[in-house]
């Protein structure tokens, strides 16, 4: 492990937006933005030329104050870890343009709230530490780091629904740590290390092991709001200020989803039978079509949006069957692995990309028209056509059609789906861009509809809208160097891996 | 019986009773409370197996990752009761209405 090349970018990823965010305490108001500003571009730069190294270099690591492990911490930088980095960065920049703007046009209505732009640094730090971590107590840290400047800024507005909603969501966020926590106690104890690599070496199936897998699970899924652990998620994520439910819906659940994703790959593997994927993927199933539905029934555009999160992210978790072979097929015949990793690679960027984009334009709209109700979005085209096209491309990316990104991640599921014989997974898939295409369609059918009345639509600054569309655009765009970034992630030893499971039968250790 | 176990059995069933306490009461102190009770049994977790391996001295590791967890823990507690409070002083309402 310490033989890879030894870069500093690892540490200044962590490091940099830490220091920023102290920096711009000692500010206020104008100073706090500028500082905070400065912060995330700089942020947003390393971060790039991070990932042009790891394209050049490979996987690289930062040994920090050089304390080996197992005394110190490494940070490890993989191709996969780089490409989340990446686009947190390239989804963080444009939502910190967005908020720079969006927050003093904000607060002639709202008053002023201060904070958001350390809290957000934080965050940023956190994403990036998780992402780079390699040991399970590091992720811990981590995992807290982020999920405590996610409720902070999701109470930011400190009205009671918020504060409501952010109370719930810390109660989530705190159980869910705690549950991760004691699994890595049970770890711990029957291992006596933390190390991921060193862990999938020594860990051995068994009864301890089943058991942290389960908590660790649960504690996660609970993080990640995977079904049946959701409800904390709408309410959040809608009453919270639009920059804030972009950040938290894009960038901040796929944090939780990238552990569980590591740690069933890399450490659990011995341990994960074919029923445990199976269920994790039911899981999956049931919040892609329940999230879709509740989506479906909405009558308020951030609790849409909101729902739809909670349907995405169980893409996300049906995955996980596909990648978990049966008894008896081995990774080297199992031909739809790079069809599934290369899908949930692509529904994470696209749900990032268009969910950011989704919110801000809800943002938008509510700046326009003072709440959300989708009955008043009727002639949206007329007045606010940019708003209304990133509303268009990002609902297209988010039902699955050609050419978004969200059609190559749904495209490349079905595709695993076949190749694997696991059919019925693909009506699961089917009817949730069905519904998905109904709550899209019908807000697009309102934005066009003609107007009766006088529109009731204030200006906006056009910038707000510029960034929105941007967004949705590059949930587009992400689908031109397919070919490189799967070719890239294939270098990534993770990528494109399959659990060739040992364990007969028996669920062993699942939600 | 060995005394680790004893500790460790007890750090599950505080685990048990903490997560159960967050998912069934509605009263936000209460749904406070049962996550640090969790919070007790992870801790004591780590420290029973410390004590474990029949060493001459006790593992420092656990303790080290126990005083971060609870460092971490107390911030969220104190985090989640000035939330509370201030929901509490906003509404006057001290537990979650509708569903969960």
């Amino acid at each position: 492990m310490t033989d890879l090349p030894i870069s500093p970018y690892p540490a200044l990823l962590v490091g940099l937006p830490i220091l920023m965010a102290t920096l711009s305490l000692f500010f206020r108001t104008r100073g706090e933005a500028i500082v905070g500003i400065i912060g995330s571009l700089l942020t947003a730069g390393l971060a790039l030329i991070a990932f042009v190294e790891v394209t050049k270099m490979g996987t690289v690591i930062h040994i920090l104050g050089g304390w080996e492990p197992p005394l110190g911490i490494l940070l490890r930088m993989d191709p996969l870890a780089s490409v989340f980095i990446g686009m947190t960065a390239v989804v963080g920049v444009f939502i910190s343009l967005y908020a720079w703007r969006y927050f003093p046009a904000q607060e002639a209505t709202n008053g002023r709230l201060p904070l958001f732009w350390p809290l957000w640094l934080f965050l940023w730090a956190g994403l990036n530490g998780l992402f780079l971590s390699n040991d399970l107590f590091n992720l811990f840290v981590t995992l807290e780091v982020i999920g405590i400047s996610a409720v902070a800024l999701a109470v930011l507005s400190g009205k009671s629904p918020a504060l409501s909603a952010g109370l719930r969501y810390l109660l989530a966020a705190i159980t869910g740590s705690m549950a991760y926590l004691f699994g890595v106690a049970l770890i711990y104890g029957s291992t006596g290390t933390l190390d991921l690599k060193l862990l999938s070496q020594v860990l051995e199936p068994g009864t301890t092991t089943s058991f942290a897998l389960l908590v660790i699970t649960l504690g996660l899924m609970i993080k990640m709001a995977g079904f049946p652990f959701h409800f904390w998620l709408p309410p959040a994520h809608s009453s919270a200020p639009a920059p804030v439910s972009a950040l938290l819906s894009a960038l901040v659940v796929k944090g939780a989803f990238y552990i569980l994703l590591r740690l069933w790959m890399e450490v659990f593997g011995v341990s994960l039978t074919y029923a445990a994927g199976q269920l994790i993927g039911l899981a999956g199933a049931i919040a892609v079509i329940w999230g879709s539905w509740q989506a479906f029934m909405q009558t308020r555009l951030k609790l849409i949006v909101a729902h739809s999160s909670v349907a995405q992210l169980g893409y996300l978790l049906m995955i996980f069957p596909l990648i978990i072979l049966a008894p008896g097929v081995t990774a080297d015949s199992a031909d739809w692995l790079s069809p599934v990793w290369t899908a949930g690679i692509y529904q994470v960027l696209a749900h990032a990309f268009a969910k950011a984009s989704f919110f801000l334009s809800a943002g938008i709209i509510i700046m326009a028209l003072g709440h959300d109700r989708i009955e008043s979005l009727r002639d949206l085209v007329g007045h606010m056509r940019i708003t209304a096209l990133a509303i268009g491309l990002a609902g297209v990316s988010l039902i699955g059609l050609p050419p978004s990104g969200g059609f190559m991640a749904k495209w490349m599921l079905l595709k695993g789906i076949f190749l694997s014989g696991q059919w019925w997974w693909a009506p699961v898939v089917l009817t949730g861009s069905l519904l998905s295409a109904g709550y899209i369609f019908m807000l697009l059918r309102l934005a066009f509809a003609p107007s009766r009345e006088k529109a009731p639509f204030r200006p906006v600054p056009k910038k707000l809208e510029v960034y929105a569309l941007l967004l949705a655009l590059g949930s587009f765009l992400i689908v031109l160097p397919a070919d490189s970034l799967v070719q890239f992630l294939e270098s990534s030893e993770i990528f494109g891996s399959g659990i060739e499971t040992i364990l007969e039968g028996g669920i062993n250790g699942n939600d | 019986m060995e005394t680790y176990q004893i500790y460790s059995l007890t750090s599950a069933v505080l685990f048990v009773i903490g997560i159960g306490g967050v998912f069934i009461s509605r009263h936000f102190i209460k749904k406070i409370i049962a996550t640090i009770i969790m919070g007790g049994g992870v801790f004591l977790s780590f420290v029973s197996f410390a004590d474990r391996d029949a060493l001459a001295f006790a593992d420092p590791v656990p303790h080290a990752l126990v005083i971060t967890g609870i460092v971490v823990a107390v911030a969220s507690a104190a985090f989640a009761l000035a939330l509370a409070r201030r929901i509490y002083q906003l509404t006057e309402e001290e537990s979650f209405t509708n569903d969960k």
